[in-house]
């Protein structure tokens, strides 16, 4: 390990790259529920408060759409903020705000008002957590025009990819697989030069079957090639870490040479990113598919109860079978 | 048997036992169809000049006949638009027809460096602002969502959403604290904020929640409500139980009702809320007591849901014959300055009328220009999609 690398976990990798962009920019303000003292009921703003103040690490009202609207106003007066969504299930409340306003204040402005805002969602299940904890509402703010979302999956990614999101002139939709946040520690080297934001990456090469995945799944991506690796399979995994725009690229790229795809997502697979990613696939490379695409998602139920959510979650299993289906189409 | 729409109409406060505290309907007493006591006015329907303990102000006679100026332009521009909008020029108008002294004082009460945020029906304040009302016309035409740049005027664009815009203003107005700008002492540094909603936006959870970040910051900003006493077809009743004003107590800062009917009151109280603000006091809540003579906007029918007879009480009340009366009366104004003004108008009316025909409608491919700062390349595919599919047709000139 070199002097500059570190291991960290994916709470303190974005942590870090808060901490980074409240230092290179005075106007990256944090505001959210329970931020300040107590540092985020997750910890990812632990400490903030103390080096930075009140005034730029601001504990909110428990009220959503009041946080969101009052970011617009900061955002219209030069600031940069920062919100944190305490939960997945409680960004409605502010969907209006975000949707309405958020969305649209540049397009309606012709461009003259610009809205950098990064609003920070925790989401996806398996922490045994009560209703609304644990959902997955990314295709709603994807279908947004005039926003921009990406998930990250990781420790290093979560410490360049906040930073890259807050300096964005666009706002943000910035998705945290909060399973992931105290879990697996990674290597940070904070020299290093980062991709940019949104851009897909490829995460395992493999020849026969393309797995997409992004945010949680990831892991569960990559847990199933290694399983299938040992029944001779090769499969190859895509980190998205961008979900609108969409960087097609890497997936075309990946699908033309193994003519088969499976997208993996803790969402509902009605109408879900996989719909969107098996459409494009199809309209884009039609004549070097092998098969359909697949998608292993939640079911369409509302989220289930906790003791029973790994079995609505996709796991290794379930994303195995789909790459059965594919591969004996 | 009693006419069920007589509790529908004029509710008595609920009343309470001695274990809830004190009865309602004597802490606000009744409905009161003129304001109430606690209406602030300094010019009576009537044109005579009253005085107010706490508001009381001189005014030159400059300013007296700027401000008749003011109304009767923005009336004019008013009329002229919902004629507009009957020839078929726009899409629709939203009506301020008794709401100018209203917007005229609370507009004339800002200072450059003040920012306003307005609903939909705030063309009065625009007028104060400098802004063409032309610009306004495009929205209501539907050639853009509003043309104007708000750092230039420092107004904000039309909110159409009721009530989102009060959020704004509270960041915006965090903001301002957070720039120095509050509680310097300097009258060219210190700035507020001032949010323009009305009694309907009352009753939505942004606007509440609004008032609970305001008081928790202490932002510099007025909560200016407009309330014409109806939202759409809902009367003031179905949106509150006591008067709007006081609602303010129970989220931690002051409230007043102002007659919003009269420009001085209005000019008054706006500037005192204004400079409480600016002063690092806190946000104020403004419930200017008016009336909507026109239609909610050109799509509306009030003759399905109110009285003309209210209407006809209200005319009683306008804002611009009062300020003619005081001028006349006292001399402060011949009939050549009247003549003055009235041509002024016909101008305006006419510039508006040639005006909007000619803005110029958006191009199809301007529609991806604005979505981002920085653009994709799936909306750079689109467009080019788009585009060629335009050039497709014979004699394109996309």
């Amino acid at each position: 390990m070199s002097e500059q690398s570190q291991k960290i976990t994916l709470a303190k990798g974005l942590n870090m790259g808060l901490r980074q962009a409240m230092e290179a920019d005075s106007k990256v303000l944090v505001m959210g529920e329970d931020v300040g003292k107590l540092g985020g009921v997750f910890r990812i703003t632990d400490g903030l408060q103390k080096d930075f103040g009140e005034d730029r690490v601001i504990d909110s009202p428990l009220a959503e759409s009041g946080i969101v609207g009052t970011a617009v106003g900061m955002a219209m007066r030069g600031y940069r903020p920062v919100v944190e969504i305490q939960f997945d299930g409680f960004v409605y409340p502010a969907y209006d705000q975000i949707v309405c306003q958020v969305a649209k204040i540049h397009f309606r402005s012709k461009g003259r008002i610009k809205m950098p805002i990064v609003i920070r969602i925790p989401f996806g299940g398996g922490i045994g957590a009560v209703e609304h904890h644990s959902e997955s509402p990314e295709a709603q703010f994807a279908h947004t025009p005039g926003l921009k979302v990406v998930a990250c999956s990781n420790p290093v990614d979560g410490y360049w990819m906040i930073q890259q999101a807050i300096a964005c002139d666009d706002p943000v939709i910035f998705l945290e697989p909060k399973r992931q946040y105290h879990a697996d520690k990674a290597e940070l080297d904070e020299t290093a030069t980062p991709e940019p934001l949104f851009t897909s990456r490829v995460v395992r090469p493999g020849q026969d079957v393309t797995l997409l995945a992004y945010g949680p799944t990831v892991k569960t991506a990559m847990k199933a090639a290694e399983a299938a690796s040992g029944e001779g399979r090769s499969l190859e995994v895509i980190d998205l870490r961008t979900l609108s725009p969409l960087d097609m690229g890497p997936v075309l790229d990946s699908v033309r040479r193994t003519g088969r795809a499976v997208v993996v997502h803790e969402a509902h697979v009605n109408l879900g990113m996989g719909a969107e990613l098996a459409a494009r696939i199809t309209e884009q490379c039609f004549y070097n598919l092998e098969a359909p695409v697949l998608r292993v998602g939640g079911f369409d139920t509302p989220y289930p109860a906790s003791r029973i959510e790994e079995e609505w979650l996709p796991d290794l299993d379930r994303v195995l079978d789909a790459v059965d289906r594919t591969l004996s189409f | 048997m009693s006419d069920p729409t007589d509790s529908a109409a004029a509710p008595a406060p609920p009343q309470t036992g001695s274990g809830f505290g004190p009865d309602l309907a004597e802490v606000f007493g009744p409905s009161q169809q003129d304001g109430g006591p606690e209406l602030i006015q300094l010019l009576t329907p009537e044109g005579e000049r009253v005085h107010h303990p706490d508001f009381d102000m001189e005014f030159t006679p400059e300013q007296l006949r700027g401000f008749y100026r003011d109304m009767v332009m923005v009336r004019r521009i008013d009329t002229e638009s919902t004629a507009l909008q009957r020839h078929g020029e726009l899409g629709i108008w939203a009506q301020l027809l008794g709401q100018e002294a209203a917007q005229v004082g609370a507009g004339r009460a800002l200072r450059p460096q003040d920012f306003v945020f307005p609903t939909y029906r705030e063309h009065g304040v625009a007028w104060c602002r400098g802004l063409d009302p032309l610009k306004l016309l495009g929205l209501f035409r539907g050639v853009d969502h509003g043309d104007w740049d708000p750092e230039e005027y420092n107004f904000g664009l039309y909110t159409i959403v009721i009530g989102a815009q009060t959020l704004h203003a509270t960041g915006y107005a965090m903001g301002m604290q957070r720039d120095g700008a509050v509680g310097t002492g300097d009258p060219e540094r210190d700035a507020a904020v001032i949010a323009h909603f009305g009694d309907g936006a009352s009753s939505q959870g942004d606007v509440n929640e609004a008032f609970i970040f305001a008081a928790s910051y202490n932002a510099p900003v007025v909560f200016f409500c407009q309330n014409n006493q109806w939202a759409i077809s809902e009367p003031i009743e179905r949106q509150t139980r006591i008067p709007l004003y006081q609602r303010a107590l129970g989220f931690g800062f002051p409230g007043v009702r102002v007659d919003g009917n009269d420009v001085l009151a209005t000019y008054a109280v706006t500037q005192a809320a204004l400079q409480r603000a600016r002063d690092g006091q806190g946000p104020t809540f403004v419930e200017a007591y008016t009336y909507r003579m026109g239609a909610h906007t050109t799509t509306d029918d009030p003759t399905r849901y109110r009285l003309s007879g209210d209407v006809e009480s209200w005319k009683l009340k306008d804002p611009i014959s009062r300020v003619e009366a005081y001028l006349r009366r006292n001399g402060l104004a011949d009939s050549a300055f009247f003549g003055e003004v009235a041509g002024e108008a016909d101008d305006l009316g006419a510039r508006l009328r040639d005006g909007v025909k000619a803005l110029p409608d958006p191009r199809p491919l301007d529609i991806f220009d604005a979505v981002y700062d920085e653009t994709t390349d799936e909306l750079r595919e689109q467009h080019d999609e788009f585009a060629a599919y335009l050039d497709s047709f014979e004699g394109s000139h996309a």
